[in-house]
């Protein structure tokens, strides 16, 4: 039986984790290499990092982080933000990632996913997808949720999967910063399309959210969190021992 | 010194990774005379059998590599790896291995249940089948990583262990000096580590 999988999520900047914005209104930042540690420790399954760049200065220290990071934690890496062609693919599995995530990337050209998959296999390709629901529909948006594509959200997944992506993280918009849990609704409607692991995204504000998920939810693979972990809100420790003990298959 | 068999496929840079991180003295080569000199080897490898196969018999490396396993020297196929070891592939057209370990490579697809995704991917807990060097330091039930389309089906008395996905699918195999995983110790986490520490004390 696979395990269920907890997944922290990165952002990164200029080196730096960005953990978010804090009462005062100023950027918390944290050292990437000694937080994927920690989490690693804690008995993170995988780890994301999202490259949220603005420069390419900054990207060459993305780079390198992925690479002090790739040095010392042996679990799969995944790397986004930023990927739209082919070489940004070799670039960062160069540096040690395992998996590359494309979102905007895909928009743009949606026959990066087949190249990518034909080139380094399915099982590096993660298509990420930003879903917002727009007159009851479900509703692709792009550049960080910010645009409206008019695309149906769950014939892109079944899109995507047809051309080689071999997993798909699902960011519901509607849940994403509410922190009242995951968009169990959404999460059923895109398990009943594809065949591929799902990993949620947006809305875990706590250990329950985790269990509602994989309990209503048998279809998703694995949580995805950022700022609940950063500010040890929910260790993972205690979040797996949580859901080992509701009967739920986890990596101990 | 424990020397990387490169022949053109895959990333290497994990497992260079957790073998530095082991204080594990290793190489890189494609080359058989700096192979040769290494106490251990490991055969790595991502993607299709049937390329992997057609790299290691035009570079000779394929001869080299059943002979120093005959004449005993560690050996470890990780993955696609692990597979090459076995009798053949039905990858794509019935294929050659190097027939060092029982069994052949066969799609997950047609063996496992309804409702089991294929790939085989993520996290699956060790049962062990028989005692191995390879996992004196590891216990029954350790989770390790996989990703992998096709397993090793028929590799009895070499199998070691296995790992339920709605069949049991081959998690390691081994004879005498011979060794296979179909996860990836690097890619493991401490459990991983374990074994790889196991192989360089073999």
């Amino acid at each position: 039986m696979l395990a269920k999988r907890v997944i922290p999520c990165l952002d990164v900047r200029a080196g730096r984790v960005v953990k978010g914005i804090n009462f005062s209104g100023v950027q918390d930042v944290a050292d990437p290499v000694a937080l994927a540690k920690k989490y690693n420790d804690e008995g993170a399954d995988e780890l994301v990092f999202y490259d949220i760049t603005a420069s390419v200065e900054e990207r060459k220290l993305f780079t390198r982080v992925l690479e002090k990071v790739a040095e010392q934690i042996f679990i799969p890496l995944t790397v986004g933000g930023g990927i739209r062609e082919l070489d940004d693919f070799a670039r960062v599995l160069g540096c040690g990632a395992d998996k590359v995530s494309v979102n905007s990337g895909a928009i743009a050209d949606f026959s990066l996913i087949g190249r990518a998959a034909n080139k380094y296999g399915s099982q590096c390709v993660v298509l990420s997808m930003d879903v917002k629901r727009v007159n009851g529909k479900f509703t692709l948006f792009a550049k960080g949720g910010r645009e409206n594509t008019g695309i149906d959200a769950l014939d892109w997944a079944e899109r995507g999967v047809k051309d080689g992506a071999g997993e798909i993280v699902l960011n519901s918009i509607d849940t994403d910063g509410v922190k009242g849990g995951f968009d169990i609704e959404m999460l059923q409607r895109l398990c009943e399309r594809v065949d591929v692991p799902v990993i949620a995204s947006g809305g875990a504000g706590k250990t329950e959210d985790f269990v509602e998920l994989f309990e209503k939810v048998p279809g998703a693979d694995a949580g995805l969190a950022a700022s609940i972990f950063h500010f040890d809100e929910v260790k993972i420790k205690d979040l797996k021992a949580r859901l080992e003990k509701e009967g739920i298959p986890v990596r101990i | 010194m424990i020397g990387i068999v490169d022949y053109g496929v895959g990333n290497l840079r994990s497992l260079c990774c957790s073998l530095s991180y082991l204080g594990l003295e290793h190489l890189v080569s494609g080359e058989r005379e700096k192979l040769k000199e290494c106490k251990r080897l490991i055969l790595p490898g991502v993607g299709a059998f049937g390329d992997a196969r057609a790299i290691l018999r035009e570079s000779g490396l394929d001869e080299f590599l059943i002979a120093e396993a005959q004449e005993g020297k560690p050996l470890l196929g990780i993955c696609l790896g692990m597979q090459l070891l076995l009798q053949g592939s039905e990858e794509f057209g019935s294929r050659e291995g190097l027939k060092l370990i029982s069994g052949r490579a066969c799609p997950l697809k047609e063996d496992v249940p309804a409702g089991f995704k294929v790939p085989h991917m993520g996290w699956n807990s060790l049962k062990f089948c028989k005692n191995s060097p390879l996992f004196k330091y590891s216990s029954e039930g350790e989770w390790v990583y996989f990703v992998h389309s096709f397993y090793g089906k028929g590799c009895g008395g070499d199998t070691l262990a296995v790992s339920d996905y709605g069949i049991p699918v081959t998690a390691a195999v081994g004879r005498k000096n011979v060794f296979g995983t179909q996860f990836h110790p690097e890619k493991s986490g401490s459990a991983g580590l374990k074994i790889l520490r196991a192989f360089s004390e073999v």
